[in-house]
């Protein structure tokens, strides 16, 4: 990630309604340049609604966004110029080839001669294209139109690209290689990326915004998630034992699952070493007499958040 | 012109399937047979004037028309490609205009094939030309308000049959409403309107090749309306 000074992103206080649904709920955020950016969440959180607001497609209810200094609603013709947008299910134009196609977008764009064949050139290297360069879209496989599309969305070359869904119904190979393409612009380009496939963003996203009921629940660096590890615990013990012996190991409750006079089940947060914990545990316990059913790492918090989220109510993801 | 961008796309996307092609020759060989084989006419005649030909054109248009303009906006709906559209650098007006120059474009091109027919006619008789140009040039017009409204018509549906439906219904609205006017029970202010807003009656004198200003007025101003409403439902789409 680059330097984190400006902000390209900006989004204050965003609401927008479908008839009875509130898809956004006052939605506050701020993108700096260079960042790649993963939205997540599940089906209806407010995700696609936040990004098709920002690429001007549809209008908010009330709030603002911008990028670049653009504001969406009322310079919407700047903010496209600095975009590049792939909708989600990547909409083309079957009846077209994929080398007209190409030289549509550019001449949306006011590209040219020369400055058009040039951009051309760049975004078909780019996404690997030269396969089905002369092909007709409605002939090219799924993983081609989906480089199609992020081909298109880079023509302008913008300082932003919304990316919704992108790897949505490919094969587990074309989502590697759209994962190492998406990680590649975003070492000069700002990136927002929608999905609700928690390892989708791990892979690619430095910082990662979780959303539900259209609004943001969570907003955290990648490389800080890694330090907040969470430990299963179960110990046959009353709850005070369970405490007490959480206490002498120096861990934080994250959730208690089973409360019992005999039997304790917890979630453990280990904020820098989850198998040094997992061993100040296990001695605390033999120290005071219990036996350990369980003593185990449970991957990051994000994960463990993620769930909960979805799980509370009945989520699709 | 930034418009036309969406134009050149629209222009080339119908003849990319049978439909443009379907169009334009169903378009000639019904003008063509209406004049030479229905009811003898032309013949009977034993003159050299194609009349009979641009009398036609009302009706004709009034069928093709919303079957050029029913997949400008209803497919872009259906498809999703209307979010890729409407989020390249133009604003909604340049879009509509585009599309609506791009429909334009395709029913020239059917009407330049009818072209055979003056042709046809100049070889068997000594055809003045003059009013024939005028004539077409009307029928230009006559179709651009045809094909705004049903551009407009079809921005309001996802399904390319019902966009023909209705826009064939409400263009034989427009050419049939001045039949209210010879109706006893309405009030003569009503007649009037009726015959000021039917399109059929502001063709009369350009079928005749006479280039008559206020009825081309007529046609722009219709133009201008629809493809405004067309804008505005954009608009709302974006809002909604």
């Amino acid at each position: 990630m680059s330097v984190q000074s400006k902000v390209v992103v900006q989004v204050k206080d965003l609401h927008k309604r479908y008839g009875d649904v509130h898809a956004l709920r006052g939605l506050d955020l701020e993108v700096y340049a260079g960042q790649i950016v993963g939205f997540l969440g599940p089906n209806g959180a407010g995700k696609t609604t936040a990004i098709k607001i920002l690429s001007g497609f549809l209008a908010a209810d009330s709030g603002s966004a911008s990028i670049c200094g653009f504001d969406s609603e009322t310079q919407g013709l700047e903010v496209k110029q600095v975009l590049g947008y792939l909708p989600e299910n990547n909409p083309l134009y079957s009846d077209m080839r994929v080398v007209d196609a190409l030289n549509f977008i550019g001449a949306a764009h006011s590209l040219g001669g020369t400055k058009l064949k040039d951009a051309i050139e760049r975004v078909v290297e780019q996404t690997q294209l030269h396969q089905v360069y002369w092909r007709p879209l409605g002939h090219c496989s799924k993983g081609f139109r989906q480089r199609v599309g992020l081909a298109q969305a880079l023509l302008n070359d913008p300082q932003v690209l919304l990316l919704d869904e992108p790897t949505n119904g490919l094969d587990p190979l074309q989502v590697v290689e759209m994962r190492k393409l998406i990680t590649s612009l975003g070492a000069d380009k700002t990136v927002m990326i929608t999905s609700h496939v928690l390892p989708e963003i791990e892979a690619v996203a430095d910082r990662v915004v979780v959303m539900n009921h259209g609004s943001k629940v969570m907003d955290k660096d990648i490389a800080s998630l890694a330090s907040e590890q969470l430990v299963a615990v179960e110990l046959h013990c009353p709850v005070d034992k369970f405490n007490e012996i959480c206490s002498q190991a120096g861990a934080h409750i994250e959730e208690m699952i089973v409360a019992g006079d005999s039997n304790c089940q917890a979630l453990i947060r280990a904020d820098d070493n989850a198998s040094g914990l997992v061993s100040r545990l296990a001695e605390a316990a033999v120290a005071n007499e219990v036996q350990v059913a369980n003593l185990s790492p449970q991957g990051h918090s994000l994960e463990h958040e993620f769930r909960k989220i979805c799980q509370s109510d009945g989520a699709q993801l | 012109m930034r418009s036309l961008v969406i134009a050149r796309r629209e222009f080339f996307a119908y003849f990319e399937s049978p439909i443009g092609y379907v169009v334009v020759a169903l378009f000639s060989a019904l003008a063509a047979a209406l004049f030479f084989l229905v009811g003898d006419v032309f013949f009977s005649y034993n003159q050299a004037s194609m009349r009979h030909f641009f009398s036609n054109m009302p009706m004709l248009v009034a069928m093709i028309a919303p079957a050029i303009a029913m997949r400008s906006w209803a497919e872009e709906i259906r498809s999703g490609t209307i979010e890729r559209l409407m989020t390249l650098p133009f604003s909604l007006g340049q879009l509509v205009v585009g599309k609506f120059l791009g429909v334009w474009a395709v029913f020239a091109v059917a009407l330049l094939c009818t072209l055979l027919a003056p042709i046809s006619v100049d070889m068997l008789g000594d055809l003045d030309w003059g009013p024939v140009i005028a004539a077409y040039v009307g029928t230009l017009f006559l179709a651009g308000a045809g094909l705004a409204i049903c551009c407009f018509l079809s921005a309001l549906t996802s399904n390319q049959i019902v966009a023909w439906m209705v826009g064939a219904c409400t263009l034989l609205v427009f050419n049939l409403v001045h039949l209210l006017a010879s109706a006893v029970f309405i009030p003569r202010w009503l007649a009037e309107i009726s015959l000021n807003i039917d399109m059929s009656q502001h063709f009369h004198a350009l079928a005749r090749g006479v280039i008559d200003v206020p009825s081309l007025g007529f046609y722009v101003a219709v133009m201008i309306i629809s493809l405004v409403a067309n804008t505005l439902i954009l608009s709302l789409r974006r809002h909604s």
